[in-house]
């Protein structure tokens, strides 16, 4: 019977957020104690780590590091006191996969879609024209979807989060400018949009007149990507890509030979400290 | 994890029992972050990794060895680590890997 690994694996494949707590330093009995957390399931809590107090704190704080998707060993008393280092317990959190949507059914949007699915995001190609928008063009999208930016927007916008990308490849204002006002009203992390300079110079004219304001300018990666040089599609998907990563680590992508410093900043979740 | 979920299945379709390892803290430079996941079958069997490759030799010695006690243990690879435990990242890094048998 492996009951918490079942309801664990099925989370996981399902893409449904869940999140393990489980003891790895203390009390040799209590060592691979675990509990469950779920928190769209019932029960939203299986599993014990052998203490009432204990299991009730922890729960709370897994689902908590679950909600920001954060893996993490945390300390406790034998009853879940805080301040107290007698059981360490690792919370690993599997957060469903970050979103990315592409506006545009363009030549750049099969390689954008194709590295955004190595990289783990789960991918909607959206475009107002049904003939572009096709699943026989991007099988790899997750979702394809015919619906003009603010339509599609107004629908998922709200579960947009800072771990998410708005890319918008269409490169014509009539699509343009409704996707980025769109996106711009959203708490998405990464927003970019493709384009030369000149085309970007009438965009910020045409976003100006419909509002957008210095702010929501900053907020736009835009003419989109790194300077990596990319010439086709696929490359230029690798230089928009680097620089979602890039924006959220905060670097400013340079080559790794020409810095000095540590090559990871985050990760230094230690245990027995 | 999601990653070697299939593989689990498989061996365990076949009778195998299997060990879980799991990267559950990192302290300097380290290759994979906390999370990290590696699964051992009875059989030697392995999928995933829990490092870049440098001490999954030593991951799968420490996974046999619980599979047969059934008692989970951590594991610690690192510079710290003196001469007995000879196994660490070229990084300099160091990594703690929580094995356990898959009986939960």
């Amino acid at each position: 019977m492996t009951i918490l690994y079942d309801a664990l694996s099925a989370a996981i494949r399902a893409e449904e957020p869940v999140a393990l707590a489980e003891v790895v330093e203390g009390p040799e009995h209590l060592l691979g104690a675990k509990l469950l957390v779920r928190p769209d399931a019932h029960p939203e809590v299986m599993g014990s780590l052998g203490d009432p107090g204990l299991d009730r704190v922890v729960s709370r704080d897994t689902a908590g590091e679950l909600a920001v998707g954060l893996s993490v060993t945390r300390h406790y008393g034998l009853h879940g006191e805080a301040r107290a280092r007698e059981v360490g317990v690792f919370i690993e959190s599997f957060a469903p996969p970050p979103a990315m949507i592409i506006f545009g059914a363009v030549d750049f949007t099969a390689a954008l879609a194709k590295v955004a699915k190595v990289l783990g995001y789960r991918v909607t190609v959206c475009d107002a024209r049904p003939v572009f928008a096709t699943r026989a063009r991007f099988p790899m999208a997750d979702d394809v979807v015919v619906s003009w930016p603010d339509k599609h927007l107004a629908m998922v916008g709200p579960s947009l989060g800072p771990r998410d990308a708005v890319c918008v490849l269409t490169h014509d204002p009539k699509f343009d400018v409704p996707a980025v006002v769109g996106a711009l009203g959203t708490r998405v992390g990464y927003l970019g949009a493709m384009g030369s300079r000149r085309t970007h110079a009438e965009r910020v004219a045409r976003l100006r007149e419909a509002g957008v304001d210095d702010a929501g300018l900053s907020r736009l990666m835009a003419p989109i990507g790194l300077d990596l040089g990319a010439r086709t599609p696929e490359e230029t998907a690798v230089a928009i890509c680097g620089e979602i990563i890039a924006l959220r680590s905060g670097r400013a992508a340079p080559s790794l030979r020409d810095r000095d410093g540590p090559i990871h900043l985050d990760g230094h979740v230690a245990v027995g400290r | 994890m999601k990653e070697i979920l299939d593989d689990i299945d498989r061996w365990r379709g076949q009778g195998k029992q299997v060990a879980v390892a799991r990267v559950v803290g990192v302290e300097g430079s380290g290759p994979r972050l906390p999370g990290a996941a590696m699964a051992v079958s009875d059989a030697g069997e392995v999928a995933g990794s829990v490092s870049g490759g440098c001490v999954e030799g030593a991951v799968v010695t420490e996974a046999l060895d619980v599979i047969a006690g059934r008692r989970p243990r951590m594991a610690t690879f690192g510079f710290s680590d003196d001469e007995a435990f000879s196994v660490g990242l070229t990084c300099g890094g160091t990594v703690h890997v929580f094995i356990e048998p898959l009986d939960w």
